[in-house]
């Protein structure tokens, strides 16, 4: 066979070289990939093992080719398994896998290159900080789908991420809707709310003593309530529609940014404070240009974790009644229907929606609490 | 001297006792003082001996227990809501979110003044203490030593008579403080304000003061005053003369006198 003459001129560099080069052996012993009849065709498998031989040679090549030829070689011989699998769903033998595995590697191997890669313009760097998680996801998504189909794992179980792909793709309208209903109105204003209440509270209990030992345990218990045992009480309150899931929210995020601010307000010095008082400098002038802003980097971390926990608040509590669109709500009927691809759909608009919004609001920490040693480095 | 010009700062019996949970710290016991406009007073003594609890106290961050004491002829409250003084801390405690030039405005936003009056007063504090060009910085892009001299700068653009200084100069390098002491002369004789100084290097206090005075721990008292004899104008060799190290040996006598450590 040709490509097991071209086997012995393949030289490795690296040990995720040498680990393809041995499953590529595993993989000829294991012939043929899958059990199903029609199979892999016979140029498709020779190109399979071409690609792959390829990326393993590759580190014998100047570094900016062999990351080409890395990146293509694997990903390559990744889509051909992956598109040959159609119509042998759930016949994968070992062959497949530990070309699969090969595959993986020298993906590996092509993120390791990447990552000693000393960047010359900005444009490059802020290219390569894409790049490597870039890949490092598509390979969660290659593998789950090679797997899911490979096996031939049910449907219901876990659909493999092109059938959730197309299942977004197909619903698109509805998905907008649910986002709109849940994000954009429950989960925005409970956020805004609940937040800014936590945090008005934080400055009437540094100002007035009484409250802080009157307030502060009661916050501490409204954080504690279960909030499947609120949702309901709160939907009997403000109605189906999303006042109720921003109720829900609102207590959610309300205690973490009360906790925080308490204590970001505390967070300045003994000698910064001095020295606001030799300025003899009121109240409300120490907090606006000292303690405030060096609670900040306390408020953003409640700000972060609000943004996650009004998210789950909002979905949660829609499983307790809602007109009929939502993400909660579509999640729970979804399930009811045996839907899982729409149920794994609304997951997945979910978590982009949670990392943009967590993002945006460390986009606005970097810009404002700059100063900080975490932030600025050191 | 002292009687000559009125008196800044004036103590009287004055005492201050801290409530610790080990029972009663006496900080301060029986401080007579007095120090006259345009003086430059060193405060020297080991740990605990209460010059900083002095100084603190004199700028109303501390209240004393007993006795009496004036600033400007006023309590130190009021002293300090009419913002008698400038304060400058053992470290810069300068905000970090704000520039050099923000950090030098801070006292001036506190009182209200116009963004013209501090535009005017900025640039000619930071001129003061070599610091133009660095308006736009963090404090944290600066070296301790320009740190300390911003945060100087900020005690003096407010344009208080009295200059209180607590170690400023203590977590600097031996090297950027001699030259940090020359600049600090050179200020004083330029505005001819008066400043306390709290220290506990001996070279320190008798290059910079015209006075100095010695204080012992357990309790905190003042156990020697010392008149300098040396000219106004002091050049940084002014330490290798035999009239320095006179006083200086005189300084060490009364610190080693006030010792009662029992080991």
């Amino acid at each position: 066979m040709s490509s097991l003459l071209s086997l012995s001129s393949i030289t490795p560099r690296s040990w995720q070289g040498y680990a393809a080069l041995i499953l590529l052996v595993g993989a000829l012993l294991l012939w043929p990939l899958v059990s199903a009849t029609p199979g892999y065709g016979m140029a498709t498998t020779v190109l399979i093992f071409i690609l792959l031989l390829m990326a393993i040679e590759a580190d014998n090549f100047p570094p900016m080719i062999g990351v080409v030829l890395l990146f293509l070689g694997a990903h390559g011989a990744a889509w051909m398994l992956l598109a040959g699998i159609t119509g042998n769903e759930g016949s994968a033998r070992g062959s497949f896998y530990l070309l699969l595995v090969a595959a993986w590697f020298l993906a590996w191997r092509c993120v390791t290159v990447l990552s000693s890669v000393r960047p010359t313009s900005r444009w490059a760097s802020t290219a390569l900080r894409l790049i490597i998680p870039a890949i490092f996801g598509a390979w969660i998504l290659i593998i789950w789908e090679a797997v899911t189909r490979g096996a031939g794992i049910p449907f219901i179980l876990l659909p493999p991420p092109s059938a959730i792909g197309a299942r977004i793709v197909g619903s698109l309208p509805v998905l907008g809707a649910d986002v709109r209903q849940t994000i954009f109105k429950a989960v925005i204003f409970g956020y805004v709310v609940g937040s800014s209440a936590g945090f008005l509270v934080a400055i009437a209990a540094d100002r007035v003593p009484f409250l802080r030992r009157g307030l502060l345990p009661i916050g501490n218990m409204v954080s504690a309530l279960p909030i499947i045992g609120v949702a309901p009480i709160m939907v009997m309150w403000f109605g189906f529609d999303w006042q109720s899931k921003a109720a829900v929210v609102i207590i959610m995020t309300f205690f973490p940014m009360l906790v925080n601010t308490v204590a970001g307000l505390t967070a300045s010095g003994h000698m910064e404070r001095d020295l606001m008082r030799t300025y003899a400098s009121s109240y409300w002038q120490t907090l606006f240009k000292l303690r405030l802003p060096a609670a900040a980097p306390f408020i953003f971390n409640a700000l972060k974790i609000n943004s996650t926990l009004a998210l789950i608040g909002a979905i949660v509590a829609e499983f307790f009644g809602t007109p009929v669109v939502g993400m909660g709500f579509r999640i729970s009927t979804e399930v009811g229907r045996m839907n899982i691809d729409m149920v794994w759909a609304e997951i997945a608009v979910a978590a982009l929606a949670g990392s943009v919004f967590y993002g945006v609001v460390a986009l606005f920490e970097r810009a404002i609490t700059f100063w900080h040693p975490s932030v600025r480095g050191g | 001297m002292t009687g000559a010009s009125p008196a800044v700062v004036s103590a009287s019996k004055l005492g201050l006792t801290f409530q610790t949970n080990d029972g009663p710290v006496q900080a301060l016991s029986n401080v007579d003082l007095t120090i006259g406009k345009g003086e430059f007073v060193s405060f020297i003594g080991p740990s605990g001996c209460g010059k900083t609890t002095l100084l603190r106290v004199i700028a109303d961050l501390e209240k004393p227990t007993s006795g009496a004491i004036s600033v400007n002829g006023m309590t130190p409250e009021q002293a300090r809501q009419r913002r008698a003084y400038g304060y400058v801390f053992q470290a810069a405690a300068l905000y970090p979110w704000r520039t050099i030039e923000r950090n030098v405005a801070l006292p001036l936003e506190i009182m209200g003044l116009s963004r013209a009056e501090q535009a005017a007063r900025i640039k000619r504090t930071l001129d003061l203490v070599n610091l133009s060009g660095f308006e736009k910085k963090y404090p944290w892009q600066l070296s301790g030593g320009m740190q300390q001299r911003a945060s100087i700068a900020r005690a003096l653009a407010f344009d208080a008579d009295l200059l209180l200084m607590d170690e400023p100069f203590g977590a600097l390098d031996e090297i950027v403080r001699d030259h940090l002491n020359e600049q600090l002369l050179e200020l004083w004789e330029r505005t001819n304000k008066t400043i306390c100084f709290v220290t506990h290097s001996i070279p320190e206090a008798v290059y910079l003061s015209t006075r100095i005075i010695v204080m012992s721990p357990r309790p905190g008292r003042v156990s020697d005053v010392i008149e300098s004899t040396l000219p106004k104008k002091r050049p940084l060799d002014i330490r290798e003369t035999p009239e320095f190290l006179a006083i200086a040996a005189r300084v060490r006598d009364g610190l080693r006198a006030g010792h009662s450590y029992d080991d």
